[in-house]
């Protein structure tokens, strides 16, 4: 469709950023044939989005990694943004974050590149307009489904009259430290592990690798020596915690491939992951043990609050 | 023969794993297979199974299902034995080129091995393969057991990129890539048969316990059927 269209209504992409894909709460059931679930990383952030709109958990939010993406509506919509800084600005004037905010037909907004976090998420009032594939929007690159974002794509939302700007209250706000504790439930093979090489696991200071996607966060510092004898590929739980023969856990994340065969030690907190899912390169990782109960408890939480 | 060893243990907040065995047995794929669409089809709670060799990793909807009631209930399910019989698998045959030109190992496994090409082909299109798991990548099936005589390991430094329908060889394990991927199996082949389709149901031939036949085909037919050179 041209530029000058009045018909298209929504966000047209500029500038599509580093990596800018749909993402809802992920795909399931289709582990079967080796489909990874994907959806939101930042699960914190995406519902933020969503219910700053009053829209439904489930509805497609994009996720913007790293910036430098910019947007011009097609029509009058109403938007929320969260997640990472990317110092946002609607026609050259701040906007900051957290919120959700009206922008008039014609109107552009630009991020920069993220100052603190990875991933912004936007969200549109009634949510963005995708056809789902196989249940879910999500877009997962290495199955091929879902869309990575071009320029020039519109991304169809609804014309929507404006209302007053929601907040997300500063206690709830995210500041995403350069250091960060992540709680782990031990299961998988993590009695195979010798005492002291899980005792070092807690003890050792690791460090976010560049080397680091939707896929997967890989971590670098004190080697943990995985068990000898090899695991028998099984399934990966989102979060699991990988040891390969180098001993430098990888964090196993939305995109991962759905079976494996090294030894895991367990998996990180669901609550815990948005802050390791906004963690950028070099942000230092200390694991301390949690309860399952305690770690269900503060997910049935989560899950409560936004309608999981 | 499953009642012997079935247990589970917790894995995070909202899965649990069935272990249901310690050793990788061909015959088992078929029941495990069934035993994983049964517990997604017979259990609402159930969003996700994702069955392997000897393990089904089962994922939950909500955080208020107490895993420690459903580990009892599955494995007493699979204790009654109410999944005992399973016909085997469907039989899929899928055509290889066998050819250096699209198996770039194929020479190095027959000289590694003392066999002649020949003989590698004839070996490894000579027995029907059984599905032991899907996973990897979409429609990545794992085929035991391959014949030991050309058994080969993994390559040191996987590849960078993997051309859609190879065929290749890890261990006694045997496989065609549905998509372009890195991968570090020993190729030998390759198939025109798109093994997976994210707009097509089924999105992969293959479920567990499936037998797979391969069937060596000369280059002109592998082009007809849009294999590619």
């Amino acid at each position: 469709m041209s530029e000058g269209d009045h018909n298209v209504k929504g966000l047209k992409v500029l500038r599509p950023g580093v990596r800018t894909t749909i993402q809802d709460l992920g795909r399931f059931g289709y582990a079967g044939h080796g489909l990874s679930q994907g959806g939101a990383m930042d699960l914190q952030a995406h519902c933020w989005a969503n219910r700053l709109l009053g829209n439904s958990v489930n509805q497609p939010t994009l996720e913007v990694a790293i910036g430098m993406a910019s947007f011009r509506a097609e029509c009058d919509m109403m938007l929320a943004i969260t997640g990472a800084d990317m110092q946002a600005e609607l026609d050259g004037a701040p906007i900051g974050n957290w919120r959700s905010f009206a922008v008039r037909r014609g109107q552009i907004l630009r991020l920069k590149p993220a100052q603190k976090g990875m991933r912004v998420y936007l969200a549109a009032k009634s949510g963005f307009q995708v056809a789902p594939i196989l249940g879910s929007c999500s877009t997962v690159e290495r199955n091929r489904l879902g869309l990575v974002v071009q320029e020039g794509d519109i991304l169809s939302a609804q014309a929507c009259d404006h209302v007053a700007a929601a907040y997300v209250p500063a206690r709830y706000v995210p500041d995403y430290p350069d250091a960060i504790e992540l709680r782990v439930i031990e299961s998988y093979q993590v009695s195979q592990f010798s005492a002291h090489e899980l005792a070092k696991f807690y003890q050792e200071d690791y460090r976010v690798t560049s080397d680091s996607d939707r896929m997967g966060v890989r971590l670098e510092g004190g080697a943990i020596t995985p068990p000898s004898g090899g695991v028998i590929s099984e399934g990966i739980a989102l979060g699991a915690i990988q040891i390969p023969p180098d001993g430098q856990p990888i964090v196993l994340l939305n995109d991962r491939q759905t079976l494996g065969g090294y030894p895991k030690l367990g998996v990180i907190a669901r609550v815990d992951l948005p802050q390791l899912c906004q963690a950028r390169p070099a942000t230092r990782i200390r694991f301390a043990p949690i309860s399952i109960e305690q770690a269900r408890l503060e997910w049935i939480e989560f899950c409560d609050y936004f309608s999981v | 023969m499953m009642g012997r060893k079935v247990s589970w243990a917790p894995v995070s907040e909202t899965s649990l794993m069935l272990y249901l065995g310690d050793e990788i047995d061909v015959k088992q794929a078929p029941l495990i297979g069934e035993m994983a669409r049964r517990i997604k089809a017979e259990h609402q709670e159930v969003c996700e199974v994702t069955a392997s060799y000897t393990s089904i990793l089962v994922q939950v909807h909500s955080p208020r299902v107490k895993l420690d009631e459903f580990g009892e209930r599955l494995v007493a399910m699979i204790g009654r034995g109410v999944v005992t019989e399973k016909a085997e698998g469907k039989l899929i045959e899928l055509p290889v080129y066998y050819h250096p030109d699209v198996g770039p190992d194929l020479e190095m496994v027959a000289r590694n091995k003392g066999l002649t090409v020949a003989e590698v082909i004839a070996i490894h299109a000579g027995r029907d393969y059984t599905v032991c798991a899907i996973g990897f990548a979409p429609g990545f099936a794992f085929l035991a057991d391959v014949d030991a005589r050309i058994a080969t390991p993994r390559h040191e430094r996987p590849r960078a990129k993997v051309v859609a329908g190879s065929v290749g060889i890890a261990d006694r394990q045997t496989a065609v890539y549905p998509m372009d991927t890195p991968g570090g199996w020993h190729l030998i082949g390759r198939c025109p048969v798109p093994l997976y389709d994210p707009e097509q149901i089924p999105l992969s031939p293959f479920e567990l316990g499936d037998r797979v036949r391969f069937v060596p085909v000369e280059r002109h037919d592998y082009i007809e059927r849009g294999g590619h050179v």
